[in-house]
């Protein structure tokens, strides 16, 4: 049995250690400022960085394969994919032709970088910033300033809350429920299915996962268009709650993403960690968020402080975890 | 049982090159159903190279492969496994992330209603596959945590779990295991063949081939030299034909010992005096001569390493003093010890000496322009001199003093070690298992080596596990035992004897 706990502790460290900073934020800003205490303000957290966990699934997963992969390209793909949204919507598109068709462009620009990356040989880092650029230049193309989206179905969506059963005025709006199922259908993908098995097998050790005869080649594309996806979504939420599309939106949004799934735990050289660890990561860069508007005097530059430090210290309990593994 | 004898796979007129080195030229091989077909060889002899077209790692350049009497094109390992081809690499090729179940079943998981991995299904599946090798142990744990030989255990297991497996390919499995899970090992195999698998066995060990083997497969330098029937073979006709040259090499070396022992110095050149360190080793005398070949033999973690470590002055002694020349040591560092002219091969050359990305002339010139400082540029020309004598003198197999050190094989980049410590000249050289993991050929060549450097006038220290060889290139020879010295032979010694003092035994 203390074997187990053991193993536990070893295997998920750096996710149970997210989880246990994520409450000390929490606790420590809700001792500076007591209406932090209220249940909407946690809440509150889904609301606003919905789009932020979104994307910040897709880039676990990326992470995951090791090898160097990453997704730069999400901010771009959210400018992209709300901007073109509400260019449709402006003229006159169905809105359910409009979600349907900027979840296949996400899924097809992640499959297209991807598939640049596997049979190109092209760097993930150097082919998603290409994406990013691509995709912000598109954005912009679509239109130079903001579009604004005066759809009804949108509108209905956007300013529907939904109150949440057992408490009393609490709420949250349907677009925050995504990024929690998407949550669940990764965890089911990345413990139950080949496809996340084999993610994680490369991650651990590409070599070894296409010698075992696992379908490296296929899963790595798939994993980015899965990351188009996750953006996707994203851009759609992110258009649908400032009820807009522009070229400028989520800029530098694929930083605070990297950061969020490594304060997570997942390891940058893949094979280790879990969504479930980039929740808390999001979670905790939300906290910090709110704490900085309840002080209201301080820079939102406080913010980027502390997440980068939070990611040092992230970053450097891995080491020692590594480090301590090579050793035994 | 039903198949059996009959030919499963067939290789005919295989080539293969990388880059400028010939890998494999016109090579047949067959396999049968029932047997178990060792494919011996030296490092580089093309083996690997082999099994990888076979598995589809690797496209050959010319040359049929047919798989059941049909021609086949292997896209990758993954088809190849699909047609009953099933590897363990030599270098375990795992997930150390995943667990030890995972390992063995990933990619062919038991599903759940068709859309979730049975995890509990997947976890009973591999440890009855393990116990079945004899292995008993918790299969939910990491990989990485487990020994090298669990993990070895767990590759074979993944090979064999593959229900339609026609053809099993073992590369090296028993280079990390010890004796009973050899033999555990071999009682599976055996059992597969009884069931009509085909096995390819390569090994370095010759005594297994002759163990298990029905029959022989011989390649020298990408070549096929001969396919023969296990029992018609003897040993010693076997490494010959591995090394295409007789063993009278091995027996001049007698010879040559005795000759070069006329030309051992009298006084000292390093000598130690109750030197010991706490929890390293205990104190110890040793002196070493110009001229002389020492041999440090003992079981693994005996004191060998860290007698090295102490003369080349990584550590530091706590007790006794060194003296060379004459002269009391004082400053114990590996620069000071490089200064005073000792060089020592450290023991994991992939880890601690080659960098294989550089060149055989970079590789060579390494240690010099440390001694040299970084500042002091050695000239192009020289360089190049310098490399170029090293790779003649030493016999280095390269096809240009600027290949990258990585394409060439096992012995020869421990020729391109040995030769970066000798161009620095040095007056003592401790070599730490200098022919770990290399031929019986490029055996031979370093023993020879490091006695033609003895008659130079060097002092040397030569260090393995390999009795026979610590006996065939030393003048003297001290036993360790448990971190201490226990024994010196000089002269004429029988194995017996010294095994008893490795052993302890009376």
């Amino acid at each position: 049995m203390k074997q187990r706990v053991k193993h536990f502790l070893l295997q998920h460290g750096p996710v149970l250690l997210s989880f246990v900073v994520f409450l000390l934020v929490y606790f420590a800003g809700s001792r500076m400022y007591p209406a932090m205490q209220k249940p909407q303000v946690f809440f509150n957290l889904f609301i606003n960085d919905a789009s932020l966990l979104l994307v910040s699934i897709g880039m676990t997963m990326v992470i995951l394969t090791g090898e160097g992969g990453i997704d730069l390209s999400v901010g771009g793909v959210i400018a992209l994919v709300s901007t073109a949204s509400a260019a449709l919507l402006r003229a006159g598109v169905n809105p359910y032709v409009v979600i349907p068709l900027m979840i296949v462009l996400g899924i097809a620009f992640g499959a297209m970088m991807g598939w640049i990356i596997q049979y190109l040989k092209v760097q993930p880092f150097i082919a998603t910033l290409m994406g990013l650029y691509l995709a912000r230049g598109v954005a912009y193309i679509i239109s130079l300033t903001s579009v604004s989206i005066a759809d009804p179905v949108y509108k209905q969506i956007a300013l529907t809350p939904i109150y949440l059963p057992g408490m009393e005025n609490v709420y949250i709006y349907p677009t925050s429920l995504v990024g929690p199922v998407m949550l669940l259908v990764t965890i089911y993908l990345s413990f139950f299915t080949r496809f996340g098995r084999t993610i994680y097998a490369m991650g651990s050790n590409e070599q070894s996962a296409i010698l075992m005869g696992l379908p490296v080649a296929r899963t790595k594309i798939l994993v980015y268009a899965f990351s188009g996806f996750c953006s996707a979504l994203g851009g759609i939420v992110f258009s649908m709650s400032l009820l807009a599309g522009y070229g400028q939106f989520a800029s530098g949004m694929e930083l605070d993403s990297i950061a969020a799934v490594v304060i997570g735990g997942t390891a940058l050289t893949g094979g280790v960690g879990n969504v479930i660890g980039t929740l808390f990561g999001v979670l905790i860069h939300g906290t910090i968020v709110s704490i900085l508007q309840f002080n209201g005097t301080l820079s939102s530059w406080w913010t980027r402080i502390g997440v980068g430090l939070l990611t040092l210290v992230a970053i450097g309990i891995q080491s020692i975890y590594t480090l301590r593994q090579k050793r035994s | 049982m039903v198949e059996a004898n009959k030919e499963i796979v067939t290789m005919k007129g295989i080539y293969k090159s990388f880059l400028s080195v010939q890998a494999l030229e016109d090579v047949d091989f067959t396999l049968n159903l029932g047997e178990i077909h060792a494919l011996v060889g030296e490092n580089g002899a093309g083996k690997s190279t082999l099994i990888k077209v076979l598995t589809g790692v690797e496209q050959p350049d010319a040359g049929v492969v047919m798989i059941n009497q049909q021609k086949m094109t292997i896209r990758s390992p993954q088809h190849a496994q699909e047609i009953g081809i099933s590897t363990v690499y030599q270098e375990t090729n795992l997930c150390p992330d995943l667990s030890v179940a995972e390992n063995i079943l990933i990619g062919r998981e038991p599903m759940k209603w068709g859309l979730v991995i049975d995890r509990k299904a997947m976890n009973d599946n591999a440890r009855q596959i393990l116990q079945e090798l004899g292995v008993d142990l918790d299969v939910t744990q990491t990989l990485g945590e487990c020994s090298v030989a669990i993990q070895q255990m767990a590759a074979i297991a993944r090979a064999l779990e593959i229900s339609s497996v026609k053809v099993l390919v073992l590369d090296e499995p028993t280079s990390s295991l010890d004796m009973s899970e050899v033999d555990q090992l071999f009682q599976v195999i055996r059992k597969l063949r009884e069931s009509g698998v085909g096995i390819i066995f390569i090994t370095h060990f010759l005594d297994q081939v002759f163990e298990v083997s029905d029959r022989i497969t011989v390649l020298r330098n990408g070549r096929l030299v001969g396919t023969y029937e296990t029992t018609s073979l003897a040993r010693l006709e076997l490494i010959q034909k591995m090394i295409g040259r007789s063993l009278a090499a091995y027996d001049n070396m007698t010879q040559t010992k005795l000759e070069s022992s006329q030309h051992i110095e009298s006084e000292a050149l390093l000598e130690a005096k109750e030197v010991g360190l706490a929890g390293s080793v205990e104190p110890f005398d040793l002196d070493l001569h110009a001229g002389e070949v020492v041999g440090l033999a003992g079981l693994l973690g005996s004191g060998r390493t860290e007698i090295a470590r102490l003369l080349f002055g990584i550590d530091k002694p706590d007790k006794g003093v060194i003296t060379m020349d004459g002269e009391v040591i004082k400053n114990y560092s590996p620069l000071d010890s490089i200064m005073r002219g000792i060089a020592l091969c450290p023991e994991d050359r992939k880890a601690q000496g080659i960098v294989g990305e550089l060149t055989v002339r970079e590789n060579i010139i390494l240690a010099m322009q440390a001694d040299l400082g970084w500042f002091k540029y050695l000239g192009m020309k020289k360089q190049y001199e310098i490399a170029e004598e090293y790779i003649k003198l030493l016999n280095i197999v390269t096809p240009s003093a600027d290949q990258p050190v990585k394409n060439l094989s096992g012995g020869n980049q421990q020729k391109v070690i040995l030769a970066r410590w000798l161009a620095t000249n040095p007056r003592l050289l401790i070599l730490d298992e200098p022919t770990r993991g290399i031929d019986v050929g490029a055996k031979a060549e370093i023993q020879k080596l490091v006695l033609l450097l003895a008659e130079e006038g060097k002092s040397c220290v030569f260090i393995s596990s390999e009795l026979d060889e610590v006996m065939r290139t030393s003048h003297r020879i001290v036993v360790l035992r448990d971190k201490e010295k226990t024994a010196e032979f000089s002269g004429d010694v029988d194995e017996p004897t010294i095994m008893h003092a490795i052993g302890g035994s009376e």
